[in-house]
């Protein structure tokens, strides 16, 4: 007897329920979308992070603009195991044979805690004595003047 | 802490002991150690810094225009208030330590200008170039520092008839990391530590020592390399031996006991300590590469020193060494103090010069106008300096 309208209750219930699920799933989708997609403030840190990066690459007119060495074979390896401790100035402001530099090596690996270079000792051998060998300068060199001014 | 900020730090009163303000994390030198932009930086790990001849014309030279020579980490998180220095070692009858006030109330002040000069300045010309900071002139400063003497600290403490050597300990850090390590300790004889100019210093030109040069308390031996004047510093051993401390032995502030061909290996045992530094001179005024009219004289000045010793004669030169002519030459205001000296110059038509330098200590030895005999690091160049003029 009561089939009818106990079936159209059951209906209105069902739709309820399917309506309540939807909102629900909508809200839950949509949160995890949002929270997802959502740029955390950290990216917007990272933005100049990645453009720094890209800074620290830049070699110009064949200087690594970042450390000053010159860009070619075997400066990463340089870069990786020289400046760790020491500034990359103290490497570039001298110049040494071959032999100089792998005394340079030991003498540092024997007193000031460098580590083992592996294979990137013949590497860091190369690029050094090829980018930083000494030129022959004599007993005493011309005067350089950076700048002619008036004295008055 | 506004001695080395250089300004007054506005509500520094509010600021705890211990902290350090992050005006010193600065990294941009200059206003880190309030040094002049003209200043050229050598290394910024460690941190050296050189002037340029023309910087040093002052007759006692100002932190801006002194030159910094670090060998490890400066160190951080200074508290005057717990400062303290021990003096240990074999040789003292018994340790003890001093707290700074108690140094700077218990004993008599004293004030002097002192040359500090880099063992290494001037080791950018050596052929075949020396390992090392590459120096021109510019590692050489005298400015005024006030402190109690070495000697009556130790005399104070009761040091045995033993004693050969002190060497000095302090609190920057090896720039590894590792704390085991320091980054030089070097010393000197104990004649040269009992000098009346030897001074445990705690202030440069009048006020605080500056941060890079040793903040609070600095070993000050005029004279000899600069090495042997410890920042920082914490403790001092008197030893029965020479001081073994780092940067002792090996190629460090040594030299062949016996002069060498350029490009000679030494073997450490032929190495000998460098103790006085050798007569140098520098034209601090004008600036090298002046254009002067034809017909004007030139006024130059500088300065001029000589390590353990006096200046006796200084002279310059405008035609490549041909001949000399003396500068007037002052006395130096007390013992190991550079002597500041002019002259006036007159050049006999238009063209290209070089003003060359060249002072004599009181035993007859002169600058050299080549490079001086060659040693494996580089030390001791006082070749003449030369500055470039055109009469135009």
């Amino acid at each position: 007897m009561s089939m009818k309208p106990n079936f159209e209750e059951q209906i209105k219930a069902f739709v309820s329920v399917l309506a309540i699920f939807l909102l629900l799933m909508l809200v839950l989708f949509g949160g995890l979308f949002y929270f997802n997609n959502r740029k955390p403030k950290i990216n917007f840190e990272e933005i100049p992070v990645e453009a720094n990066k890209e800074d620290y690459d830049k070699v110009e007119n064949g200087i690594h603009l970042a450390t000053g060495f010159i860009d070619d074979e075997g400066m990463q390896a340089t870069i990786q195991n020289c400046t760790a401790c020491h500034s990359a100035k103290l490497v570039t402001q001298n110049r040494m044979s071959r032999e100089g530099w792998k005394a340079a090596i030991v003498w540092m690996q024997e007193t000031q805690n460098l580590w083992d270079l592996g294979v990137n000792e013949e590497l860091i051998l190369n690029y050094l004595s090829k980018n930083y060998a000494p030129t022959d300068k004599g007993r005493r060199q011309n005067l350089e003047v950076a700048e002619w001014y008036e004295l008055n | 802490m506004a001695g080395i900020l250089g300004t007054e730090v506005v509500f520094g009163h509010k600021m705890p002991q211990n902290y350090f303000p992050v005006g010193l994390q600065d990294p941009d030198p200059f206003k880190l150690f309030n040094k002049d932009k003209e200043m050229v930086v050598l290394n910024d790990k460690p941190w050296n810094m050189e002037a340029k001849a023309h910087l040093l014309n002052d007759d006692i030279t100002p932190n801006k225009y002194m030159f910094i020579r670090n060998n490890g980490k400066i160190p951080e998180n200074i508290d005057v208030s717990t400062w303290a220095l021990t003096i240990d070692g074999e040789s003292v009858k018994n340790p003890k330590t001093y707290t700074l006030d108690e140094l700077k109330q218990r004993f008599t002040k004293h004030t002097y200008q002192l040359t500090l000069e880099c063992g290494g300045n001037g080791r950018s010309e050596f052929n075949p170039p020396a390992k090392g900071n590459q120096w021109t002139v510019g590692a050489v400063s005298c400015a005024e520092w006030t402190g109690v003497r070495l000697r009556d600290v130790l005399e104070d403490v009761g040091i045995n008839p033993d004693a050969v050597y002190i060497g000095y300990h302090a609190a920057d850090t090896h720039l590894s990391g590792d704390p085991r390590k320091e980054p030089i300790s070097r010393g000197v004889p104990i004649a040269k530590a009992m000098q009346n100019e030897t001074l445990l210093a705690f202030s440069m030109n009048g006020e605080d020592i500056p941060l890079a040069h040793g903040f609070p308390l600095r070993l000050v031996c005029g004279g000899w390399p600069a090495s042997t004047s410890g920042k920082w510093l914490t403790r001092i051993s008197v030893r029965n031996k020479v001081h073994d401390g780092e940067k002792m032995g090996g190629s460090s502030y040594r030299v062949p006991c016996e002069t060498v061909a350029p490009g000679t290996k030494v073997d450490d045992e032929n190495m000998c300590i460098i103790e006085s530094m050798p007569v140098k001179s520098l034209i601090t005024f004008p600036k090298s590469g002046a254009l002067i009219k034809n017909g004007q004289t030139l006024q130059i000045n500088g300065h001029a020193w000589a390590g353990e010793l006096e200046v006796s004669k200084m002279e310059y030169s405008i035609d490549f060494g041909s001949t000399w002519h003396n500068c007037s030459l002052k006395e130096s205001s007390n013992r190991l103090a550079w002597q500041h000296f002019k002259a006036s110059i007159s050049f006999p038509k238009k063209g290209y010069y070089e003003v060359w330098a060249r002072a004599t200590d009181s035993q007859g030895q002169s600058q050299p106008m080549v490079l001086p005999s060659w040693n494996p690091k580089g030390y001791l160049n006082n070749a003449c300096h030369r500055i470039a003029v055109k009469m135009v």
